[in-house]
């Protein structure tokens, strides 16, 4: 395997599980090495590595990490204890990454915990584990019950912070992954996106300051810290810098999950881990970068794009989770977004209206369009529902629903017009359609 | 005060206030469908959508966001417009369009916002969504498939009546609303997810079909199945009440009612005493006006004044008491009561009858102890209200009474006058909360005054009144909850017996009269007097059944009257219709007997008989306004006696049949069977 990163340089060097995954290896490995002496540098000290690092949220949203904890109360009201909840709900199609934290360097993630929690003064914290994610969850749990037993964590730990950790295992819904909906789950109640403002850091978890962050995001934490902050920056473009966890799937002859430095180009990405693409890069039809909910880029743009937030925002996507679906030229890209858009309609929560009533329309159109039933106008008319829908809702569910519908057109628009007009050409459309056209 | 802009015109607001508050306050009106000022904010219909500067570049729910200093607040731009149409479209591709055979039509906020906000047409060619109809109970009619999700009635249901019996279930574009195990919806406020409701997706199940809201006229008036005086609009058609809306009244009802005064309003039209009957051979049989009122003035005639009694019944109004006692009064009569109950109250100041602290002044109490009392049943509205105060204040509150659902925590100190006095000495966790708190009210409810040792409660109670100090300068925490609306308008009237006269449970003992007259009381056991009954009245109830003579009356949604709230509180009902057939007017009916008496009553019309009774009872000329800040002398409430240690028991059994038009409703008795059902009915968990 070639790509950019060095094996030195790794941060998961069990992501493929060939070791223990228990906390005798994992501390082989080094995890757990002197974290007492992080803590002892003190919370503003921790929070600024993080700055430093360049660290960015690796849920999607890309929002920097360092600074999100920096929005925790400073002070503590101890009528409002602060929370750390780590979002393990990983449903975005395509994803499959903090699964193999969990599962196989499940220490790192826990010791991760412990820092997070230290820095921005949380005693206890929540994992939402997706439902679908048994054996990792029970990884997990078991690995937290050595970390409990090497008195690591716990009340009176070897660390000095009394700090407490509980996986809460989901239900399986995707929307239980939007950072204030896991909150509703994690109370009990209906998984629905709360409305913001107030944000997490203000009125989170049982109205508690809270910060909510992804499995990813935690893990890198103590190796960030153990190497340095300049270490961590040190790799990509500035802006975008670290490693990250890639997913590569689809059309490729080995899809495989990689931690590769920010900022590789895509093509090299594919065509290093993943065996390039199934007939060659001239077979390429398009790439979906990020997961599915990301605009997808056509072959030329996937030529030259780098796998950073910057650049792919840039072309209208964006890095999302890193989870790069490839689409060869077999691709029926409308039956592919349809299904997408299918997703999207099953998912919503179904609390406010343009996500409720316009994932639904949206999957219908697409439906028809792929099966051969749709009119030219019908394009319009989806991209106006979708520009309705998106930027309209409580959540970002609404916006990740349209997006691959915008990429879609923005692309392949000529392509799907030709398509429907020659199925059109074949049969009379309308009833009586003959009849005018011989008058 | 800090200031926005809304379309470029400043705007001062308070702290606190959404966008959407503020735009209202410039005068912009906002769509909305989700947003209710008396419930929590939800955001989720999104229709209230405007621009916001500084902000994001994309349309913000302004229901939901805090309005800020130097915000620049649009409803008019581009944006805007095109974001409601969204909106609008979508909520209307998955609603029928049904509206010709939807009862909402006319009143149906989905109807008049897609007129004003709405897109002329529909792009949409895809199959609607259709919902399974949900049994709600006897009250509530669903069509589901019409229901925009706004989750009003969830949330109404959850907060207001505190019962969450309505919840969303399913997710995505298969949400529905719906109860539990689609059980009946048993809250007593029920009634009013049917106001709530943006479009026809919960209409009331009685009304269906019925009526237009355009055919119908409107009469605003004021309730009488409590001692409240909820504020209604009566609409009817014809001569025929076809439904009760409330009003919104914020110092009572805010804008909620019961489900007995919304849906017994079809008992007007049942067991209705359209002429006058005499009873001739053990049988009543029809008779005119003249005959009834010669047979009633031949006994009155002959019978001495200390063998004729009186007695009101609880949905009387303030004048035809009036005429009653000045007839009565005139003959000598001592014998008048307004207490079929056996309330022990009515001496002594008139604030020892009164609801003083007021309702609304209920919000700001501290800590309150209910005692003898079931305010769910009693006063279901008031209820709400002491809940809300739990909900926002975590208010403290503590019984002693009946063990019951009041749908919120309280402390349960006893079961009967005991307990009482422990809580005069201060025992137990309560009692000092109660004491520390600086408004702390009582509410003193019939079952602690409807019994032989009443006044000595009331005494007691007013006794721990004094030691926690439940009145002090600008409060005054001591409260009675009456249960008839009739009550303290009579007991301001002086409607109890004078000196020597007797009560109304002496009243119908065997041998104690002569003549005995009703004024609609028909919750008093009459099997035992042998006395010559005259019953006026509306309705074929307990006491036109005993009756020798029957005077057709009207009911309160036929006549204008005045009733005084358990506040204190005087205020006009209206007339909606016409009384049935031969009926007439109560106060009327007393003064044609007063000729036949050669007592003739000194006032030919209602106006004459008001100012009369604003003259000898000028408490009642204080229309609308409640008393408040008069000081109580709390050693004058009552009379010290032994107590007898017995439990208070609630006065209503079965709160939908409280009163002679509720037990002539077939919704009412609807209600009564279904609720007994769902008592017995265990959880499908269990």
């Amino acid at each position: 395997m070639t790509g950019i990163l060095e094996d030195k340089d790794r941060i998961f060097t069990n992501l493929y599980g060939f070791q223990d995954w228990r906390l005798e290896a994992a501390k082989q490995r080094g995890a757990w090495n002197a974290t007492a002496d992080m803590l002892s540098m003190g919370p503003a000290w921790l929070i600024d590595q993080i700055k430093n690092s360049g660290l960015r949220g690796r849920g999607g949203a890309g929002f920097g990490t360092g600074l999100k904890w920096s929005f925790m109360p400073k002070v503590v009201n101890p009528a409002r204890p602060h929370y750390l909840v780590v979002n393990a709900d990983e449903s975005e199609p395509g994803t499959c990454k903090d699964r193999e934290i969990m599962r196989h360097d499940p220490h790192l993630f826990v010791e991760g915990c412990l820092i997070a929690s230290f820095a921005m003064q949380a005693n206890v914290c929540y994992i939402y584990v997706r439902g679908e994610y048994v054996r990792e969850r029970e990884i997990l749990q078991q690995a937290i019950d050595e970390a409990y037993a090497a008195k690591l964590i716990g009340k009176g730990n070897i660390h000095g912070w009394d700090f407490d950790c509980y996986v809460h295992h989901g239900a399986g819904a995707y929307i239980c992954g939007e950072e204030t909906a896991l909150l509703e789950s994690l109370e009990g109640k209906k998984g629905q996106p709360r409305l913001k403002p107030p944000f997490p850091a203000g009125a989170g978890v049982y109205g508690c300051p809270t910060t909510v962050n992804n499995v990813e995001s935690i893990a890198v934490v103590g190796t960030i810290l153990r190497r340095g902050a300049e270490w961590f920056a040190g790799f990509g473009r500035p802006n975008n810098t670290g490693t990250k966890l890639m997913c590569i799937s689809g059309h490729v002859e080995r899809p495989c999950n990689v931690e590769e430095v920010m900022s590789i180009p895509l093509r090299q990405l594919i065509e290093d881990h993943a065996g390039g693409v199934r007939g060659g890069w001239g077979n390429l039809k398009a790439i979906i970068p990020g997961g599915s909910s990301v605009r997808m880029i056509p072959a030329a743009e996937a030529e030259t794009a780098l796998m950073d937030f910057d650049s792919l925002s840039a072309l209208k996507s964006g890095l999302g989770t890193a989870a790069v679906i490839v689409m060869d030229n077999s691709t029926d890209l409308v039956r592919a977004i349809a299904r997408i858009a299918y997703f999207y309609k099953h998912e919503s929560c179904g609390q406010c209206t343009p996500c409720r009533e316009g994932t639904g329309w949206m999957w219908r159109v697409l439906e028809r369009m792929a099966n051969g039933e749709a009119e030219p106008e019908d394009i319009d008319t989806l991209l106006d529902v979708a520009s309705q829908v998106e930027g309209h809702t409580i959540c970002a569910l609404g916006d990740a629903a349209a997006w691959p519908i915008q990429g879609l057109f923005r692309h392949f628009r000529p392509e799907i017009e030709a398509r429907i007009l020659s199925y059109r050409s074949r049969r009379p459309h309308v009833q009586g359609a003959t009849l005018v056209a011989a008058e | 005060m800090p200031t926005a802009k809304v379309n470029g015109v400043a705007v001062e607001f308070q702290p606190g206030m959404t966008v959407l508050q503020v735009a209202e306050l410039a005068g912009e009106e906002i769509p909305r469908f989700c947003y209710h000022e008396r419930l929590s904010i939800a955001g989720n219909c999104r229709m209230c959508l405007v621009e916001v500067k500084p902000g994001p570049p994309k349309p913000q729910a302004s229901c939901a966001l805090p309005a800020a200093e130097n915000q620049e607040i649009f409803t008019n731009t581009p944006m805007v417009k095109k974001a409601r149409e969204g909106v609008m479209e979508f909520l209307l591709i998955n609603h029928p369009l049904d509206c010709p055979i939807c009862d909402q039509g006319g009143e149906c906020d989905l109807q008049d916002q897609s007129m004003g906000f709405g897109r002329d047409s529909t792009r949409y060619v895809e199959n609607k969504r259709a919902v399974e109809e949900k049994f709600m109970g006897p009250l509530i009619k669903t069509v589901m498939t019409r229901c925009i999700q706004c989750t009003r009635c969830v949330r109404f249901i959850s907060e207001v009546a505190g019962q969450a019996e309505i919840g969303l279930i399913s997710r995505g574009e298969d949400v529905e609303i719906t109860t539990y195990l689609e059980q009946a919806v048993t809250s007593e406020l029920s009634g009013n997810v049917i106001d709530l409701c943006p479009v026809g997706a919960l209409t009331s199940k009685p009304y269906a079909f019925e009526a237009r809201p355009w055919e119908l006229a409107k009469t605003e008036s004021i309730d009488v199945m409590d001692a409240m005086g909820c504020a209604i609009r009566i609409d009817a058609r014809a001569n025929e009440v076809m439904r009760v809306l409330p009003r919104t009244n914020d110092e009572i009802n805010e804008e909620w009612i019961s489900d007995k005064t919304r849906y017994a309003c079809d008992g007007l039209m049942r067991q209705r005493l359209d002429r006058p009957y005499v009873r001739e051979g053990g049988q009543l049989k029809p008779a005119t006006w003249a005959e009834a009122f010669a047979a009633v003035a031949a006994k009155i005639k002959t019978a001495s004044p200390d063998r004729i009694g009186v007695i009101a019944g609880d949905l009387q109004d303030a004048e035809s008491m009036k005429a009653a006692l000045d007839l009565f009064g005139g003959l000598g009569v001592k014998n008048l009561d307004c207490r079929q109950d056996g309330a022990r109250i009515g001496s002594g100041p008139r604030e020892s009858w009164l609801f003083n602290s007021s309702i609304a002044g209920l919000d700001e109490c501290d800590a309150l102890l209910l005692i003898g009392t079931n305010p769910r049943l009693e006063a279901p509205v008031l209820n709400a209200r002491i809940r809300k105060n739990w909900l926002w204040r975590d208010l403290k509150i503590g019984v002693v009474g009946e063990r019951a659902d009041l749908t919120y925590p309280y402390a349960h100190l006893g079961a009967g006058p005991s307990s009482l006095g422990d809580m005069v000495k201060a025992k137990g966790d309560f009692a000092k909360a109660f004491n520390d708190a600086s408004k702390p009210a009582i509410i003193l409810g019939a079952g602690a005054l409807a019994r032989a040792d009443g006044a000595a409660v009331l005494a007691l109670a007013a006794e721990l009144a004094g030691k926690a100090g439940v009145t002090a300068e600008g409060w005054n925490g001591f409260n009675v909850l009456h249960t008839a609306a009739s009550r303290v308008g009579g007991l301001d009237l002086g409607f109890i017996p004078g000196d020597g006269g007797l009560s109304a449970a002496e009243m119908v003992r065997p041998g104690a009269l002569d003549v005995l007259v009703l004024l609609g009381a028909d919750e008093i056991e009459l099997s035992a007097s042998d006395a010559f009954v005259v019953y006026l009245g509306t309705h074929g109830d307990a006491g036109a059944h005993r009756a020798d003579v029957i005077l057709p009356a009207a009911a309160y949604t036929e006549k204008d009257g005045l009733y005084v709230n358990t506040e204190g509180r005087p205020q006009f009902g209206e007339r909606a219709v016409f009384p049935k057939g031969e009926a007439r007017e109560d106060w009327a009916i007393l003064r044609a007997l007063s000729e036949r008496l050669d007592a003739t009553l000194p006032y030919d019309t209602l106006e004459q008989l008001r100012t009369r009774l604003y003259a000898d009872h000028p408490t009642f000329g204080q229309v609308d306004h409640a008393p408040t800040g008069a000081a109580l002398d709390l050693a004058a409430v009552g009379a010290k006696g032994e107590v007898a240690d017995l439990a208070f028991a609630s006065p209503i059994t079965d709160f939908y049949l409280t009163n002679p038009i509720a037990r002539a409703s077939v919704t009412m008795a609807q209600c009564s069977a279904s609720t007994a059902a769902a008592r017995g009915q265990k959880i499908a968990a269990e």
